[in-house]
């Protein structure tokens, strides 16, 4: 399979309350990050084979101005070699981005768009900390549409405290008039270091307990598939597999990537390298000719197992057994085979066609799957 | 032997005794600064670690006394827990005079109390030392004040010091050679020496303790076990100044070591008489028991791959504890294993300890139970002490389990729910006694599968802290006996299964199956548990699954930190056995014999 390419956008306008992922508030530096990423870019000229997918995210890459975004994407066409009908996506926030840049987006070569939507109701938005009102998600996505873009792609956010399923239900309603092609639906999850990390520890705030979780979780599921979406990853739906995110899906089966800017994560064979989560000793490293990795880790077959079992194991489509079997020397079938059966009995996963696969219900348990 | 002062620290646990000890060595300068450490005597990681003596130890100390004569003390340290009650009595009985240390702040607790007793059942002499008077929450004037109202001892015959600081030690070491009394004995007469310990070296076998009361043993002498009846030639004698220290002989009251060829110390009994064989003497010391373990566990390893490694260890631990016995055993749920023997819960708790942390082991232990004994119609008499061979009940004639004699001490005030305890524990034939005004000493006769199920600790629970207790076993009584098997998804699981007194059974059961479902961790399909008799369902309970445990999110950066969590999670669960396909961790074997009550 080809690999894939990520390249991380540091900058937001704004920094959302429950958000982990690295970025800057304060604009300066883009034309120093850009300047280095190029760099960046050329390092690794000729490592890879020929890339297949491109994922802009962050951050917030429509924090760039159009030109910026045309400059990059030329000088990755330049530095690498992509297949003709590459998947290129870029991540977009509502209220960021006019026609005019939805229209020269597509002009580039950009074929998908993420929206980070989150969710349809003002007070869920602001509790969240995102900029846009539910107006601006609603008009986004419409100058996404009259661009062109027949390929859209909605990040939501469920489980928010004082959400009852209803609501959120309420919420793909309007979201399935829009007909996405892709849908993000994650829970919402306390990530240490944020200021929902705060106001949880101080017992300002409150989740949904498990039970509610699993009804979350499984009423999204049912809903999305009536809908005729398939459920192809634990937070991931897709209208026909051909819309399901290319580039994702590389890192749920060790397809080899490479990934650009400062946090991103690469992988190629048995090694996995990250990038230096701050944008200034990114850009001091690379100005020094220096690669801006933090640190390696060189996987054992072992440690490739357990990724192949963890990570497989939250897809729909499952594990291949004789392939496992061949990579890792273990036959699932014989050395788990007692337990494999209760799951079955249980109903949480299933074998067919030689796959291993989780059921919804298993789905939710995904990350105690792979202990067995 | 006009120079010799035998004697023993006591005290309740935390109340300074190897502090006490530490200064004393210090004191008399045996140990060197460079080469001193804290809790010196505590030899093992273990003991200080949880702060508790659990071998004893001796060491010889010289002292300059005012009067211008230097004095060889012996100072016996002891361990602190019933189940070793038997060792303590054999080190006091080898002493002439105690040290009872009493902590300023905190009075006179359990153990002082119980250790105080045991000092006057050999007659010794008592000094009172009443430690940590640095602090400022000494009260002095009250701890006298208990001196002689709860221990009626004279509290003027009471020394103060603060082991910490050294002040008052001094004073200690004069009193001891003024008022404990050298030991008596004829070095002239046939040899006859108590063993009260005896440790394993791997370079010279097993290495004795002892205490002289009459004659001498020197290397070349051949020397009798009384009890066993084994005979050895001796190698070496000596005695201990921190390390081993040769001697030309050991003579009538002193108290040193003996190396005789012993290859382990299973060929040693504690409290047994060392005689000449040439020339013994015409009756062993008194005071001698057999130290038989009571209490029977299986042990078996997490991972079957340990099997081979897990019998070396066991092999090399029989070496150094004469009281732990073992023999194969397998188990249907839990594969090969052996059945092991134990002093009580506290030494069951200790070897599980150090086989873990010096061998390296991950193990299980199975349900402890007590040997229980059937007759058959037959005729024949089985002792079973493991559930797996109880006999098939149509061919029981009857059944019977092992008594003994409880003698609790504590404060008055407790006796009415001491009392209520021993009657729930089956308690029969009690006495009361009035040692000191204030004070009760309750005997009571008891079945020992009572006692070693929590008994000790709702007794601590119920009096604050104050009760003591010891136990000695008397005969076996006749009793109605089922087998309690536990249930898992619907396997038995004989590692969980228990005899028990019929009356009990349905109990028992429902506290197995609630304890289970407190241990056992939730997986992602129901888990059945239920207590059995014969086939019969008498307790349940369930484990309900979870239901969502999935993160949400798992790109570029997830990816390795999700499978560390993995990892480690896995890690965890090799930590548990797994029979069937439930995951049953290491403490839900024992958790069934604790109450919820402590
Ligand atoms: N302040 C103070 N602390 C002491 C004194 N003697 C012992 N301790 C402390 O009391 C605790 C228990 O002492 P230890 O000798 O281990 O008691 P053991 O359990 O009787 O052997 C330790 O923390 C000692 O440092 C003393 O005289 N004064
Ligand atoms: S959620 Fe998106 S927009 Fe909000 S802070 Fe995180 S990266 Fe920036
Ligand atoms: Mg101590």
């Amino acid at each position: 399979m080809n690999p894939g390419l990520y390249i991380h956008i540091p900058f937001c306008i704004s920094k959302c309350n429950y958000c982990n992922f690295y970025s800057v508030t304060s604009l300066d530096l883009i034309s120093d990050f850009l300047e280095s990423l190029f760099t960046e870019m050329g390092m690794y000229r000729g490592q890879f084979e020929v890339f297949d997918t491109l994922y802009i995210g962050g951050g917030t890459p429509s924090a760039l101005r159009v030109e910026q975004i045309e400059k990059l994407l030329e000088k990755a066409q330049e530095s690498f070699v992509f297949s003709p009908n590459s998947e290129i996506t870029i991540e977009v926030n509502p209220g960021d981005v006019n026609a005019t840049l939805l229209k020269a987006l597509l002009k580039t070569g950009v074929n998908r768009i993420n929206l980070g939507i989150q969710s349809f109701d003002n007070t869920i938005l602001s509790f969240l900390g995102r900029r846009h009102s539910h107006k601006e998600a609603i008009s986004t996505l419409e100058m996404s549409r009259d661009a062109g873009f027949d390929n859209l792609g909605f990040d939501l956010i469920y489980g928010v405290p004082g959400q009852n399923i209803n609501d959120w239900l309420q919420t793909l309603d309007q979201v399935l008039i829009f007909n996405p092609e892709h849908l993000s639906c994650y829970e919402l999850t306390v990530e240490p270091g944020t200021p929902l990390a705060a106001s949880y520890r101080k017992g300002n705030v409150t989740l949904p307990d498990e039970e509610l979780q699993y009804d979350f979780f499984i009423k999204t599921s049912e809903k999305l598939e009536d809908a005729g979406y398939i459920h192809y990853e634990v937070s991931n739906f897709a209208r026909g597999m051909t819309y399901a995110s290319g580039h994702n899906q590389k890192y749920w089966n060790h397809t080899p990537y490479l990934g650009l800017g400062p946090s991103a994560h690469s992988l190629l064979h048995n090694k996995r390298w990250w990038n230096h989560k701050s944008l200034r000793t990114y850009i001091s490293n690379i100005k020094r000719g220096k690669p801006p990795v933090q640190d390696a880790e060189y996987l054992t077959k072992d440690q490739l197992r357990l990724e192949a079992l963890y990570l497989g194991l939250r897809t729909k489509k499952g594990i291949n057994l004789c392939d496992f079997k061949r990579k890792y020397n273990y036959d699932l079938l014989i050395e788990k085979k007692e337990i494999i059966m209760k799951l079955i009995d249980g109903g949480l996963i299933d074998i067919k066609n030689g796959y291993i696969y989780p059921s919804r219900r298993g789905l939710a348990v995904a990350d105690s799957l792979s202990l067995i | 032997m006009k120079y010799i002062r035998n004697f023993s620290i006591i005290a309740h646990i935390d109340h300074g005794k190897s502090t006490l000890a530490d200064r004393m060595i210090q004191y008399t300068g045996v140990v060197d600064e460079r080469n001193f450490k804290n809790q010196i005597l505590d030899d093992m990681d273990i003991e200080r670690e949880r702060g508790i003596t659990i071998k004893s130890q001796a060491i010889t100390l010289p002292y300059q006394a005012k009067d211008g004569n230097v004095y060889f003390f012996n100072l016996i340290d002891t361990p602190g827990h019933v189940d070793f009650s038997y060792e303590v009595s054999r080190s006091l009985a080898s002493c002439e005079g105690v040290i009872l240390l009493i902590d300023a702040a905190q009075g006179v607790q359990a153990q002082t109390v119980a250790n105080l007793y045991t000092a006057m059942e050999h007659d010794l002499e008592i000094i009172p030392v009443i430690n940590k008077i640095d602090l400022p929450s000494a009260d002095i004037e009250a701890v006298m004040e208990q001196i002689d109202s709860e221990l009626g001892l004279d509290p003027f015959s009471s020394l103060t010091c603060s082991a910490k600081s050294g002040t008052g030690v001094e004073d200690i070491l004069e009193t001891i050679v003024q008022r404990i009394p050298p030991p008596k004995g004829n070095p002239e007469a046939p040899l006859a020496s108590l063993i009260f310990d005896a440790k394993y070296d791997p370079f010279r076998g097993t290495i004795i303790n002892c205490r002289i009361f009459d004659g001498t043993v020197k290397s070349g002498d051949v020397i009798r076990f009384m009890h066993n009846e084994t005979t050895y030639k001796v190698e070496e004698v000596g005695s201990f100044l921190i390390s081993r220290q040769k001697k030309d002989n050991l003579s009538a009251g002193e108290v040193g070591y003996i190396i005789a060829g012993v290859k382990t110390v299973s060929d040693v009994n504690i409290g047994d008489t060392i005689t000449l064989d040439n020339r013994p003497c015409s009756k062993p010391l008194p005071g001698f028991k057999e130290a038989k373990p009571v209490v029977f566990a299986s042990i078996y390893p997490i991972a079957s791959d340990d099997y081979e490694e897990l019998a070396v260890a066991l092999e090399k631990y029989e070496l150094n504890d004469a009281s732990f016995t073992y023999q194969k055993d397998s188990s249907a749920a839990l594969g090969q294993g052996f059945r092991c023997g134990f002093l009580g819960l506290l030494h069951l708790d200790i070897v599980q300890e150090r086989l873990e942390r010096e061998y390296d082991l991950s193990i299980i232990l199975s349900v402890p139970s007590v040997r229980y004994r059937f007759t058959l119609n037959s005729g024949e008499v089985a002792y079973i002490d493991n559930p797996s061979f109880y006999p098939d009940v149509m061919t029981i004639a009857k059944s019977e389990e092992p008594y003994i004699r409880a003698t609790m001490m504590f404060p008055e005030r407790y006796l009415g729910s001491v009392m209520k305890l021993c009657r729930e524990k089956r308690g029969d034939k009690s006495a009361l006694n009035y040692p000191s005004p204030g004070r009760v000493e309750l005997i009571f006769e008891m079945p020992l599968a009572e006692v070693i199920y929590d008994f000790y600790d709702r007794l601590k629970t119920i009096t604050q802290g104050y009760g003591s207790f010891d136990y000695d076993m008397i005969d076996y009584r006749e009793s109605s006996l089922v087998l309690l098997d536990i249930l898992v998804n619907g396997e038995k699981v004989d590692a969980l299964a228990q005899i028990v007194h019929r009356d009990l059974a349905r109990k028992r059961g429902l506290h197995a199956c609630e304890k289970l479902k407190e241990e056992i961790p939730r997986q992602m399909f129901k888990i059945a548990i239920q207590g059995a008799i014969g086939g019969q369902i008498i307790s349940r309970t369930t484990i309900s699954p979870f239901r969502k445990d999935v993160t949400a999110k798992c790109y570029g950066g997830d990816i390795t930190r999700k499978r560390k969590l993995l990892e480690k999670q896995r890690k965890g669960k090799k930590r548990m056995k797994m029979v069937g396909s439930v995951a049953i961790p290491q403490s839900a074997f024992i958790a069934i014999l604790k109450s919820d009550q402590t």
